[in-house]
């Protein structure tokens, strides 16, 4: 089942073209894979789905164009997780993580959450952050903050995930961690997540599909093998990536 | 309520503690207040002004704790958005061009206040829409600062031209609640319990948007609505106190902080615990106004700046010693 699709989205900031008429679609069980250099226009891509920048195209959730959605509606089938996170004031994790509930709450109709309590128990404990609960957000570690708002995206229960660098500040055991549990969520039956990723391991490792942008357009894109290829890396980083890899690795043995 | 008793009691003519009881006690209840209290500065006087300086008081303070969320930048308060400062002009105008109401002493200058507040409201609002159709923080508050100093130097310009006024106009825009009356006190009121109630509605909303506008929008909150309906709601509000009061500055910029430092960020507790930190403040801010150099009356402008900015530095300096 075809959960999201973009059809020729454009981004522009005066003259100059972010992205430049990319189509992706995304189905059921699949992890898309954004990959390409820095100013490809990756994070700009995953914005137009939070309806963060302007654009044109459309973007259809479910068939339905989500400029149609309620923001409230949007937030229980797409859940965001954002390069730039920071908070203003002293929040406690446990009341970031708690507002991942908003949008099953926003009204006053629906102002019984009967699943919330458990639906952030659970997020806090997945992302191993039962202990700092009470914890400032303002004295979290980056990688800290970065699960926070990770346990946040899970409380709020959505379909699709989306995700701009998950991995950012996080050590190797958070990362492989992190990794897994994405894709222990995305087996459940009506899931997809996108995600931004800079590590090709990773991508690799847990990705199904992927898509690789350069100077905003997309080189490639489709099954993570056939687009994660040496010649489509070269043309896209303009190096040799495996051989850069094998170089990594090599240095271990 | 203690230091309401208090407020009601001090003054340039100081009443004994049972008489202000008995005097209020009595009102109450319909009954006959002995001849010899003063009836007429318990009941007419200090009554309707503690009265109108609580309200005020938190009405300011809630507008400050309501900005610094939504803006999520601790240096907001209520006149951020520029609309204070157009209420005053419009008093000042009141002022210099002699505009009054038969019959009250100050309601041109009220009315003058409250029509300037809701145009540059709407002045306000209408720039920065034509500027960034998302009414991004960033516009809001430049849009705000640009049309606070415009304001302000047409102020200036009117006071250099209305020589015989500058006693009044001075003493009005460093804001005082002298000579306001029950009539006041139902205006303020009927408009807290109604901002009021609005903003309180909002608390989990000013939450998102003090921990990030883009991690409002993500988790589901209609940014651009939930914005448009604060700022109404805080501009209104301001307006309405500002028409009344004049401007009275620090309360709404700092309470906020001191409320924070007690209940935490969590607007649930946050504004509520604001309105009742801002209302004492006030009240006692207003009694060292009356007080300190009897039977001169400060503007209480003055006193919320000068106390309030050394207890702030003072707490400030020992909270963050203390961590």
């Amino acid at each position: 089942m075809e959960m999201l699709k973009g059809n020729h989205i454009t981004v522009r900031y005066g003259d100059h073209t972010v992205v430049d008429d990319v189509s992706f679609s995304l189905r059921e069980g699949q992890w898309l894979m954004l990959a390409g250099p820095n100013g490809a226009g990756k994070s700009t891509l995953i914005e137009t789905i939070s309806m963060g920048v302007p654009y044109t195209g459309a973007i259809e959730l479910e068939g339905i164009d989500i400029r149609r959605y309620k923001p409230a509606l949007l937030a229980r089938k797409i859940g965001v997780l954002s390069q730039k996170n920071s908070v203003g004031y002293g929040y406690s994790v446990e009341e970031v993580v708690g507002l991942g509930r908003y949008a099953y709450t926003s009204s006053f109709l629906s102002s019984r959450d009967d699943d919330g309590r458990e639906q952030v128990e659970r997020s806090l404990a997945l992302t191993g952050l039962t202990d700092l609960r009470k914890a400032s957000v303002l004295t979290l570690s980056g990688g800290e903050l970065q699960r926070t708002f990770l346990a946040q995206v899970f409380a709020q229960n959505p379909q699709v995930l989306i995700l701009d660098e998950p991995a950012n500040h996080l050590d190797l055991v958070y990362q492989r961690h992190i990794f897994s549990l994405i894709g222990e969520w995305l087996k459940q039956p009506g899931r997809a997540v996108m995600s931004v990723v800079h590590d090709l391991s990773l991508a690799r490792r847990y990705g199904t599909h992927a898509l690789l942008l350069n100077h905003g357009k997309c080189t490639a894109q489709g099954e993570i093998n056939q687009v994660l290829t040496n010649e489509n890396l070269r043309i896209v980083y303009d190096m040799d990536v495996y051989e850069w890899m094998q170089d990594m690795l090599a240095q271990w043995q | 309520m203690a230091i309401m008793l208090l407020c009601i009691c001090v003054g340039s003519v100081n009443i004994p503690l049972e008489d202000t009881v008995t005097a209020l006690w009595n009102s109450l209840w319909k009954m006959e207040i002995p001849a010899s209290i003063s009836r007429s500065i318990i009941l007419n006087v200090r009554l309707p002004r503690v009265l109108n300086v609580a309200l005020v008081g938190a009405a300011l303070s809630l507008c400050g704790a309501a900005m610094q969320g939504l803006l999520r930048n601790p240096l907001a308060d209520g006149s951020t958005l520029g609309v204070s400062s157009g209420a005053s002009l419009g008093a000042v105008l009141a002022l210099a061009l002699g505009i009054t109401i038969p019959g009250t002493t100050y309601g041109g200058t009220m009315l003058m206040a409250m029509l300037f507040a809701f145009l540059s409201l709407a002045a306000i609002l209408g720039l920065a829409y034509a500027l960034d159709r998302s009414l991004s923080t960033n516009s809001i508050i430049l849009i705000g600062v640009i049309f606070s100093m415009f304001s302000s130097s047409v102020i200036n310009l009117v006071i250099s031209f209305a020589e015989d006024h500058i006693k009044s106009i001075t003493f009005w825009t460093m804001g005082s609640l002298s000579g306001t009356n029950f009539g006041h006190t139902r205006i303020l009121s009927i408009t807290v319990l109604l901002c009021g109630g609005v903003i309180l509605r909002y608390a989990r909303e000013l939450n998102a948007f003090a921990i990030g506008e883009d991690n409002a929008r993500h988790i589901g909150v209609n940014v651009r609505r939930v914005k448009l309906i604060i700022l109404i709601t805080v501009s209104v509000l301001i307006g309405v106190c500002v028409s009344i009061s004049g401007t009275i500055s620090f309360v709404g910029l700092v309470m906020p902080h001191m409320a924070r430092m007690i209940t935490g960020p969590n607007h649930k507790r946050l504004l509520p615990s604001s309105m009742f930190s801002g209302a004492i403040f006030l009240l006692l801010a207003d009694l060292v106004a009356r007080t300190i150099l009897r039977p001169i009356e400060l503007s209480i402008g003055v006193v919320t700046s000068l106390v309030g900015a050394v207890a702030f530095v003072t707490i400030f300096y020992r909270t963050r010693k203390a961590r």
